[in-house]
């Protein structure tokens, strides 16, 4: 059941697997991020048509299964006739969809804010978008780190499906040395440890974050 | 009986409302407000809960877009534009900026930003909307602390601090940027009787140093001594107006008369503070 040869063999694999799942979705999450935020603007904005907007986008966005949302993008890209590579496609996938739910992540963590604090910011004349940057966002993140915390674990893992588009990420090449050595449980075992290894590094990092952000507050 | 009033120069008119009024859906807050305060002129707004004070207040600042009439900020029409069909418009965010630039504003609540040490709260708008840099911005920053008695806190985060301290950290963030207009709405309720003083004691300080001033308080010792006018406010009208020593002494409408009545009551009953009325001047 174990063979610790074959294992060490296919290391080399699982690791690129490994370093595909990380970086795709790196990406998409740093993409996500920004449409998170613009997203979440346009639902906070004074304007009817805009909030309808964000709020249609979400609706889709996160009413849509991520596999269908992958699967879409790289069909649909061709027939545009953008030829992009199945990383490109991977990527917009996971950012599209994670958009949408740290939009809402981010809009509750804003709304939790005493407006007092904008108008204050405003009549010292900064700009909306000095006070979204520097007074709205970085106490939001504060306030929603356990919440965005869960959102970035969902997608790694989430991000398996990327599989779909052709890209050999970590459970893509576990299935494959699986299959092809018949030593299913020790590479599935070995690719839970390593998804386990990134999601509780990034745990320990938000835990250290959110001591550090602690400290100020009475 | 002030210093300021010796300052002012007529005719210099800082702050005007014209025939303004603001609804909130049906609900008429302020009616026909017609206002103007002089450079160096210290107004309190006294009134009842819900009278509208705060209300009449933000709108001056436009913080609440008023429904008719006019706003001018030392002679430049606040938060809206003339269309060319001669409706108005509201103004884009940079030209409000633009007009409210010597309006500074304190707030009940202060307001500070909490994820900001002290210095960092006064820099912010010295920073990113006078384009300072680092160096000089916190040292005009300090220097703004130390009138305020509060240089030692500098690098202490807002939260430690007494809602005393809070509040003038939030005066000494507004007077960096030397506005020509000060707005406070209720700056010491928020507070514990015993900081109450700390607060007034700089305000009083501005007011000596001729800043214009538009103060909603309760605090009618503050506003006999310090207030060159004080206006009377009862569901969004302006009441009486005057000297305070007239005002409190012989008020016109029963209404000022009742207001100042449970005042009295009240301070009596459970300060033993000094009376209202017994202007020391
Ligand atoms: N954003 C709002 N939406 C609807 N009604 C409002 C709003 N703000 C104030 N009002 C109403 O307007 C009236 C005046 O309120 P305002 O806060 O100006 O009174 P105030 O004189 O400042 O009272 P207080 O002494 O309690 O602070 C009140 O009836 C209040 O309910
Ligand atoms: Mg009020």
């Amino acid at each position: 059941m174990f063979d610790l040869a074959l294992l060490i063999q296919g290391l080399p694999l699982l690791l690129a697997g490994l370093w595909n799942t990380i970086w795709l979705s790196a990406c998409g999450l740093a993409l996500g991020f920004l449409i998170g935020i613009g997203v979440c603007s346009l639902k906070l904005s004074e304007r009817g048509a805009l909030r309808r907007l964000g709020g249609a986008y979400i609706s889709v966005f996160r009413g849509i299964p991520l596999l269908i949302q992958l699967l879409f993008i790289y069909y649909l890209l061709p027939r545009l006739g953008l030829d992009v590579p199945a990383w490109v496609a991977a990527i917009a996938g996971l950012a599209l969809c994670s958009g949408a739910y740290l939009a809402e992540i981010l809009r509750g963590g804003l709304l939790t804010l005493p407006a007092g604090q904008v108008e204050a910011a405003r009549l010292l004349g900064l700009s909306g978008r000095t006070i979204l940057t520097r007074i709205e966002l970085p106490q939001a993140l504060r306030a929603t780190l356990p919440a965005l915390l869960n959102e970035v674990i969902l997608l790694i893992k989430a991000s398996s499906l990327i599989s779909a588009v052709g890209l050999a990420e970590l459970t893509r090449t576990a299935q494959n040395l699986a299959a092809s050595s018949f030593l299913q449980l020790q590479f599935y075992l070995a690719a839970a440890v390593l998804y386990c290894v990134v999601n509780i590094s990034l745990a320990l990092l938000a835990g250290r974050l959110e001591r550090r952000f602690a400290k100020g507050r009475a | 009986m002030n210093q300021s009033t010796a300052k002012r120069s007529a005719g210099d008119v800082m702050l005007e409302a014209r025939g303004m009024s603001k609804r909130f859906g049906e609900h008429t807050v302020l009616q026909d407000i017609n206002l103007s305060i002089q450079r160096s002129e210290v107004v309190c707004l006294i009134g009842p809960s819900g009278s509208g004070k705060s209300t009449l207040l933000r709108s001056l600042a436009f913080l609440e877009n008023y429904d008719d009439g006019e706003v001018f900020v030392e002679g430049e029409l606040l938060g809206y534009d003339r269309a060319r069909d001669g409706r108005r418009v509201r103004s884009r965010p940079s030209r409000l900026s633009d007009v409210r630039r010597n309006m500074g504003m304190v707030f009940q609540q202060f307001n500070l930003w909490p994820h900001l040490s002290v210095v960092e709260n006064v820099m912010e708008a010295l920073l990113r909307v006078r384009g300072m840099k680092s160096a000089d911005a916190r040292r005009l920053a300090l220097t703004t602390l130390e009138k305020v008695g509060l240089a030692e806190k500098a690098d202490a985060w807002p939260n430690r601090l007494s809602g005393g301290q809070q509040q003038r950290v939030a005066i000494a963030r507004s007077l960096a940027m030397s506005p020509a207009i000060m707005l406070f709405d209720e700056p010491t309720s928020a507070l514990d009787p015993e900081l109450v003083g700390e607060v007034l004691q700089v305000m009083r300080q501005l007011a000596e140093e001729g800043m214009t001033m538009v103060v909603v308080t309760h605090e009618m010792g503050f506003a006999a001594k310090v207030a060159d006018r004080v206006l009377f406010l009862d569901q969004g009208h302006i009441v009486e107006q005057g000297p305070p020593t007239r005002l409190f002494r012989h008020p016109q409408s029963p209404r000022l008369a009742q207001f100042l009545g449970n005042y009295l009551e009240r301070n009596t009953l459970f300060e033993a503070a000094p009376a209202p009325n017994h202007v020391d001047d």
